[in-house]
């Protein structure tokens, strides 16, 4: 393959550096700095007030709740929390932003200084990176531009239309220091790093974390160094929103830069925009010539200056952080540290684990999600929790294996019908006609016929060959287009025969 | 009595005579406010001090206030009288212009908190007053709209920029009126047009719905022809709101019986030193000294006290207000209110952008974003900015430092009299240099009054006496106000208002 060879080249030559700037939508009920619905969706423009607007006159009032969710998620990232610190306006021109200037914070962030463990599968198994983490701040998001007539982008656009309803819900950024020593396994670090975020957000309740609404945005920071040299100019690839395409993101640059230093050019310090199409990076405006956001302290707002004991008091609230919860779950189902991180890797721990606690068992439930499912993922190139099958589907369709009215193979039917969207279990069972074939007579007719096709199976049989049953069980289950249960066809042949296992 | 006669009696009262003439049932807020209109028909044509007036509106709000009064419901000392609204204030469904043309055509869909506190306490708007664009000027001739002449002398300014409502007030049109003052927007206009004004606390009134210059500097505040009524309408005003995050949350203090008592025995008065001698005006000077006089012969111990840092003060605040302003008027780009330019299918969304502000903002609204921007630019930050908010705390040291050995600290309000229209429109620094003795007051984010010392001899013009107090001391501004006020009121036969010419 040649990516891979060419990734190995890039490795020999040259150690990454790689970091990520995350932003993440708190999943508090109203806005950062008013009262409005922090819910995803609705009719453009009906979550809003003259504060999200920035109409003139209007000011900011900060949302306690989304303070708490920041301190929580510092805490979790084993930050220190600023006793003071204060909002910052960041001044730029643009059309989705209602006041023109972005209320966020710059120099003095809420949480700062943590580290973020993540488990990554090497050679060598797995292995743990730590992730040092330089801030977590808040903000507020921006409005949502829909660019008419031209290629979506603002550039070649008709008209404009702009949506305020995602103006002023509250954001945290999480920043992590350079990352380095990661080598070749800097893509799935970086990969690794966002999973880990994510189920921190959700162990903490802060966040229910809807890649597919937009609401993590990855910034991937790239840059190469050849030994001995110093760190090399890096890129910042914008807007990547997916776990699968932040790995691809430091990938495809990894390959760029290589490219690029080889042939003797310099890497141009500039924000780029990622394709996911092709999974790779173009070049998108210059930092050179980068904007200047004149920060400077909010003066709408008082500094906030969380108390100690408030401080402590959430830290009694931090749930059980995901590594110990893996630790927790590979003893409880006695699976492999190996194993563990392949469920992680795959997107199937909190389905697994979700499908256990609706009450199939532990098995089967390993067994659905990192077999069929995951296959299922692949091929669509999308994650496990983007399929239309849930915890309970897999209880109702083991429920109906342990009652005889599937198997193990029309149950797999029934959720390729499921994963195709045919609709529920039930619907897929009644529309497909998939129910095992219980009933004897019908079975009993099917095995005849079976024997009277292969006339010397049956002396086979009753002189001690039964494993030649297998011919007449499989002829008997094509009969049936599989939906009999084979074990119940061999006892009724053996029984018709006479014959005793 | 002729209906003419009780218009023109109606007009010279105070706000809080017409609020117990009004609560006894002795006149209608409706008439009250007819009068007053009548009063903007006939003079405002040369004054302009008013940008829009819907008389159908105030005389309907006035019958509800009037039925309300009736039914036995008197909602506050101020219920059924007029007030004019500087157009900073967001009114819902009321066109808000800020002395811009930018905003031209804005309705704004709110209130101001100011606004709902005045609805609710049965004050009666007559309309909007014309101002500096942005409230960025000492003369109103930075209006978008045309300036206001000051009643005293229609050549000369009304000052700034608050111009509008001091004018209103100094001409019977109104009672009572809402200034702001960032840098000395109620204070100077008031000193200049022979009127009360009041920057209370920074925090004391909620800035919601106040469209902003400066967030750290401004403060909104009464302005009316009396110390009484202008603490009448500061206890309508103020108060906590969770809306301004920077709104004190703690009880006004009661400048209604601050204004009662007038009372200055053992009070210690501090002469502000940097805030006299080269700069101001000889009359200014004697007027003021006059005052001080009078304060001591009323049992006040007056004293001598230096702000050292106050000779930065003026540097630092135009630093501080462009920084900010050039941060608050960002958003005035055409892209959801006001006037739009060059959207012609032909043009980027940053030339409209562009085209919209250089057509809509003036030339002091202009200079003052690039001056800001430049202050706030990486690289400039430390030095500008930075520095600024240095000589911004050595102010509040001088200030506290001087709070513990005085009660009250006291200069002229402004360095002259009114000027005349176009004196100082090409001369940005001398205009700036009307806010020196105010300035540093919105700095420290203490509250200062100013009100009528008397005439200057050599122009016959009013001159402001500025008395400042500690952050939420603002009730001693009002027991000096009131003790000097009644001195003069004794030595003049009234008010140094019923001196203005007629109009």
């Amino acid at each position: 393959m040649t990516t891979t060879s060419a990734f190995d080249g890039v490795i020999e030559e040259f150690d990454p550096i790689i970091g990520l700037e995350t932003h993440i939508e708190l999943g508090t009920n109203s806005k950062m700095f008013c009262s409005c619905s922090a819910e995803f969706g609705g009719d453009p423009n009906t979550h809003v007030c003259p504060v999200c607007l920035g109409l003139p006159g209007s000011m900011p009032v900060v949302n306690r709740a989304a303070v708490e969710s920041t301190i929580r998620m510092g805490l979790a990232l084993n930050s220190s929390i600023a006793s003071w610190c204060r909002f910052a306006r960041k001044n730029y021109f643009y059309p989705d932003m209602p006041k023109d200037y972005q209320i966020s914070q710059y120099d003095e962030p809420l949480c700062f200084n943590g580290y973020l463990d993540v488990t990554v599968v090497t050679d060598d198994g797995p292995q743990i990176f730590r992730v040092e983490i330089e801030r977590v701040h808040m903000e507020e998001d921006t409005g949502k531009l829909t660019h008419g007539g031209g290629a979506g982008r603002i550039h070649g656009a008709t008209h404009s239309l702009v949506d305020f309803n995602r103006a002023g819900i509250p954001l945290i950024e999480v920043v992590t220091k350079p990352i380095t020593g990661t080598g070749r396994y800097a893509p799935e670090v970086a990969k690794a790093y966002v999973a880990e975020l994510r189920d921190l957000m959700r162990a903490l309740g802060v966040s229910d974390v809807r890649m597919e609404e937009g609401s993590l945005r990855c910034d991937v920071n790239v840059s190469l160094s050849r030994e001995g040299e110093p760190w090399g100019t890096r890129t910042e690839t914008k807007n990547v929103n997916s776990l699968r395409s932040v790995e691809r993101a430091v990938r495809s640059e990894m390959l760029r830069q290589a490219d690029q230093l080889r042939a003797g050019e310099r890497i141009i310090q500039e924000t780029r925009h990622f394709h996911e199409e092709t999974g790779d990076t173009t070049s998108g405006r210059s930092k050179e010539e980068a904007e200047d956001y004149r920060y400077f302290p909010e003066p709408d707002l008082v500094p906030v200056a969380p108390s100690a004991e408030w401080i402590d008091q959430l830290r009694t609230t931090l749930p059980e952080v995901p590594s110990v919860r893996r630790a927790r779950l590979r003893d409880s189902w006695g699976i492999s540290d190996f194993e563990m991180q392949s469920l992680v890797n795959a997107g199937a721990l909190d389905l697994i684990e979700a499908t256990i606690n609706a009450g199939v068992n532990e098995q089967a439930a390993r067994k659905w999600w990192t077999g069929e499912f995951s296959r299922t993922a692949k091929e669509r190139d999308c994650e496990l929790e983007d399929l239309s099958v849930t915890p309970a589907d897999i209880l109702e369709v083991e429920n109906l294996i342990a009652s005889g009215d599937l198997t193990d193979k029309i149950a797999r039917t029934v959720f390729e019908g499921v994963l195709a969207g045919e609709g529920s279990v039930t619907a897929v069972i009644d529309a497909r006609g998939l129910k095992v074939v219980s009933d004897d007579a019908a079975l009993l007719a099917a095995i005849e016929q079976a024997l009277a096709e292969q006339p010397d199976v049956a002396e086979k049989i009753k002189s001690g060959k039964i494993q030649a049953a297998g011919a007449i069980v499989g002829a008997v289950m094509k009969s049936t287009k599989g939906q009999a249960d084979a074990a119940k066809v061999r006892a009724l042949l053996f029984e018709q025969l006479g014959v005793t296992e | 009595m002729s209906d003419a006669s009780l218009n023109s009696d109606l007009v010279r009262q105070s706000a809080a005579t017409l609020a117990t003439a009004i609560a006894r049932g002795e006149v209608s807020s409706e008439q009250v406010t007819q009068a007053h209109l009548d009063r903007i028909t006939e003079v405002d044509g040369q004054v302009h001090a008013f940008l829009f007036v819907d008389p159908e509106a105030s005389l309907a709000r006035a019958r509800e206030v009037d039925a309300q009064i009736s039914s036995g419901v008197i909602a506050s000392p101020l219920a059924g009288v007029p007030i004019a609204l500087k157009d900073l204030l967001a009114t819902r469904g009321v066109p808000t212009t800020c002395g811009s043309k930018i905003l031209e055509g804005w309705i704004p869909p709110y209130n101001a908190t100011i606004v709902e506190r005045l609805e609710a306490a049965g004050v009666v708007s007559l309309g909007k007053t014309n101002m500096d664009e942005f409230a960025m000027g000492s003369s109103t001739e930075n209006s978008g709209y045309g300036p206001t002449h000051n009643p005293w002398d229609l050549e000369r300014i009304p000052g700034g920029s608050g111009g509008g409502s001091a004018a209103a007030i100094a001409s019977f049109e109104a009672p009572l009126a809402i200034g702001t003052d960032t840098g000395g927007s109620i204070r100077q206009p008031a000193a200049v047009t022979g009127t009360v004004g009041v920057k209370p606390t920074y925090g004391g009134v909620s800035r919601y719905g106040i469209v902003a210059l400066a967030s750290s500097l401004d403060q909104a505040g009464p302005c009316a022809r009396s110390v009484m009524d202008t603490a009448l309408l500061h206890s309508v005003i103020a108060g906590h709101d969770p809306r301004d995050s920077t709104s004190i949350n703690a009880p006004v203090p009661d400048v209604i019986a601050a204004a009662k008592s007038g009372d200055v025995r053992g009070m210690k008065i501090g002469v502000i030193k940097q805030l006299q001698g080269e700069g101001f005006q000889s009359g200014v000077i004697s007027q003021f000294n006059a005052s001080l006089e009078i304060l001591a012969g009323l049992g006040a111990e007056i004293v001598e006290v230096s702000c050292d840092h106050f000779q930065y003060a003026l540097g630092a605040y135009y630093l501080i207000l462009p920084s900010e302003a050039s941060s608050n008027l960002a958003r005035f780009d055409g892209m959801r209110f006001g006037i739009r330019v060059g959207d012609d299918g032909q043009h980027s969304v940053e030339q409209v952008m562009s085209a919209t502000r250089e057509a809509g903002f003036g030339a002091e609204v202009k200079r003052r974003i690039m001056l800001g921007t430049y202050a706030l630019s990486s690289g400039y930050y430390d030095a500008y900015y930075g520095q600024a908010q240095k000589i911004r705390t050595l102010i509040t040291r001088d200030f506290e430092a001087a709070f513990a050995q005085v009660d009250v600290l006291v200069s002229p309000t402004a360095p002259t009299t009114a000027f005349k229209l176009g004196a100082k429109v090409d001369d940005p620094l001398a205009m700036y240099l009307n806010d020196i003795a105010t300035i540093p007051v919105n700095l420290a984010g203490n509250c200062a009054m100013s009100l009528p010392a008397g005439l200057a001899p050599e122009d016959g013009l009013p001159v402001g006496f500025q008395i400042i107090a500690p952050a939420m001391a603002d009730d001693r501004l009002y027991k000096v106000g009131s003790a000097l006020e009644a001195a003069l009121v004794d030595k003049w036969g009234g008010l140094l208002i019923d001196k203005v010419p007629s109009l």
